[in-house]
């Protein structure tokens, strides 16, 4: 019995040992080198290939059962809107009065926005084209084939039994680095080795983190990476975007102060370089947050500072309102465009329908995520430009490089009520029409 | 395996992976019960909307309908529709949302749902259908006129009084005319429109003021297949 237990224990060490060989070498050496082993790539492939075939499956099956059209279900809007301006829309027997009929236009937008708006649905995950064999976007579709099935329970066994114990162990593995070596960097004396260690360890933590994701990023126009002394704007979609970013360089970080596991990490990272946290509800914070950013961006040997201007994570579709306040404190802006492929799983945070963790599950089920981000010119506010024309000239860029819509919306909408301002100038709108001749009206029989 | 507690780790291994195994499949689990609902609505004789709308069209108003549902009880109630934010900024945004609620109830279900938006539909789809001897449809001339009809009678008595038409003019102009003014457009538009006498708009005295209009465009929504 003894021998028996020997044995088994001397076979455990040996499997022990050849996992940490493998471990690090074909995760934390090319992390800490940034090297590409070509691994994830070969992944990504496989994985497109059973989606296309999947998609295959899923046309064949539809036709088959004349159910419903697929492509019509998803890709398309549910209504035509119809976009002539209230204007032409109330236009009475005469001019300049009012009419019993006016009531139709505002029932019609009315209930148009009732069908189909454009802010709502950007506060949830993106409706996908076809299905991506994960059990969280198959809402609306019936069973198709075995052959399907069988594919899609393989792919749970995969991504539940395979992948995720796998990415478990290297995230906590990855956090507990970032922990201990930011503790042990943090005792360091102010100075440029502290400077350049943290910066080494803020960047092998964020690759490591990303390896841990099966993450696959591609980044363009790497010259135009964001300089010292720069403010780097991005769009957000999720807290993914800190992580992705920070493995391809070094940034000063605003945003939202978090609880828990966020908050944890938050701390570490404060403890060897200059960060600008908040709280969001805090209206002094604000005048404070960009007295420390002008100061931050004044001092030219500071590491650029990162913010996301729509000031909350929006489904990766469209581009929202950029709240100016980075904008007005001058220096050079370095837009940088973020764009997930929905396919290999949901990067977007819904961050009133699930806590971190819970998106983390979600996350490290997924397949995949697989992101593009290009790096774009950097701009600067002209002379007789005011903040708001500037931020919304960058939002511009970004959406016209990621290839997303612009809205002009804010995306503080997500938990915030409309302000009575934007009613007030529909009612403004309203009455120019009815009472441009006052006067003529009194004399005139209408 | 043998479960010695510490020295085993490939065993604790094996063991978090066969518990993760059914832990996943009652994930799973959540995804079929999704269809149900759907199935039940599918079924209900949508048959104010007659028989020329489509299943895919339904389907698409039913995920409309649950991503407004921010509470998941399968009916919304009226801060789930103030929560859209262009019809929040609809001067008669409150009108609308109410045309939705039926009688002093707080939730409206799916098919109330679709009932208020089967108003809109454009009228040149009951050509498409032959049922000329069932009840009129929603969308017909007549109650669309009716829909806007009740925008204006609040308190739901048939008539369209001046207060009431004043209430409704003042949600529509906001604070940007005066009492007066408003006054004077209200008299004049029922002096023109009344003609029983009775100060007030019945809703055949309505139809007859809007005859000129063309209510088919004006409150026609079209709607993608």
């Amino acid at each position: 019995m003894e021998e028996n237990r020997e044995d088994h224990g001397l076979a455990e060490g040996k499997i022990l040992s050849v996992w940490m060989i493998l471990f690090v070498a074909l995760i934390l050496l090319p992390s800490i080198f940034r090297v590409s082993l070509g691994i994830s790539h070969f992944y990504v492939k496989i994985v497109i290939k059973i989606l296309e075939w999947a998609t295959l499956q899923i046309e064949e099956g539809v036709k088959k059962q004349k159910a419903m059209a697929l492509e019509n279900l998803i890709s398309t809007g549910i209504i035509q809107r119809d976009e002539t301006p209230m204007e032409e829309e109330i236009v009475g027997r005469c001019q300049g009065c009012f009419s019993l009929a006016d009531i139709m236009y505002f029932s019609k937008k009315g209930c148009e926005a009732v069908a189909e708006d454009e802010v709502t649905p950007r506060f949830c995950s993106e409706e996908l084209l076809s299905w991506n064999l994960l059990s969280r976007t198959n809402a609306n579709l019936h069973h198709v084939s075995w052959k399907l099935a069988a594919v899609w329970v393989t792919g749970i066994i995969i991504r539940y039994c395979l992948l995720l114990p796998f990415r478990i162990c290297l995230s906590v593995f990855s956090v507990l680095l970032l922990v201990l070596a930011t503790t042990v960097v943090g005792q360091f004396p102010n100075g440029r080795v502290k400077g350049w260690l943290s910066n080494q360890v803020q960047m092998i933590c964020a690759t490591l983190g990303v390896r841990c994701l099966s993450g696959l990023v591609h980044f363009h126009n790497r010259e135009n990476k964001p300089q010292e002394g720069g403010i780097c704007v991005a769009n957000h979609t999720s807290p993914l975007d800190v992580l992705i970013l920070a493995s391809d360089g070094c940034y000063s970080l605003v945003g939202q102060v978090h609880g828990g596991f966020m908050g944890l990490i938050q701390k570490s990272c404060m403890q060897t370089s200059q960060h600008v946290l908040f709280e969001r509800s805090e209206m002094k914070d604000r005048h404070l947050v960009r007295k420390k950013i002008r100061e931050h961006i004044a001092d030219k040997a500071k590491l650029p500072i990162l913010i996301f201007p729509e000031g909350t994570c929006i489904n990766n579709t469209s581009v929202m309102m950029f709240k100016k306040g980075s904008f007005e404190v001058g220096g050079t802006i370095h837009p940088v465009a973020i764009k997930y492929d929905p396919r290999f799983g949901d990067a977007f945070w819904n961050s009133t329908k699930h806590s971190v963790m819970t998106y983390a599950f979600n996350v490290l089920t997924s397949w995949a995520i697989v992101c593009n981000v290009w790096y774009l010119p950097p701009m600067v506010k002209e002379e007789e430009e005011d903040a708001v024309h500037f931020a919304d000239r960058v939002k511009a860029v970004i959406a016209a490089q990621a290839g997303m819509s612009v809205l002009p919306w804010d995306g503080g909408l997500k938990r915030k009520k409309v302000k009575e301002s934007f009613k007030e100038e529909q009612q403004k709108k309203y009455c120019q029409i009815v009472i441009q001749n006052v006067s003529v009206e009194n004399r005139n029989i209408c | 395996m043998m479960f010695c507690g510490t020295e085993d780790p490939f065993g604790q291994l094996g063991t978090a992976v066969l518990a993760v195994l059914p832990l996943s499949f009652l994930c799973t689990g959540r995804a079929w019960g999704a269809e149900k609902p759907l199935a039940r609505h599918a079924n209900l004789s949508l048959s104010f909307f007659s028989s020329s709308v489509s299943h895919s069209q339904i389907t698409r108003l039913y995920s409309r309908f649950t991503s407004l549902d921010k509470g998941e009880n399968g009916t919304l109630s009226r801060e789930d529709f103030q929560r859209i934010p262009e019809l929040a900024i609809n001067p008669l945004g409150d009108r609308i949302i109410n045309a939705f609620f039926p009688e002093g109830e707080d939730q409206v279900n799916f098919r109330g749902f679709m009932r208020t938006l089967a108003h809109f539909r454009p009228i040149e789809d009951n050509e498409k259908s032959k049922d000329q001897n069932g009840p009129e449809p929603l969308n017909s001339r007549s109650n669309k006129l009716h829909f806007a009809f009740r925008l204006y009678d609040l308190d739901k008595d048939d008539k369209i009084s001046r207060d009431e038409l004043l209430q409704v003019l003042r949600m529509m102009v906001g604070v940007n005319i005066s009492d007066e003014q408003l006054g004077s457009i209200a008299d004049r538009t029922i002096q023109e429109a009344d003609q029983d006498g009775d100060s007030a708009i019945s809703f055949a005295e309505f139809v007859k003021v809007l005859e000129k209009v063309d209510v088919e465009q004006k409150m026609s929504i079209r709607f993608l297949h």
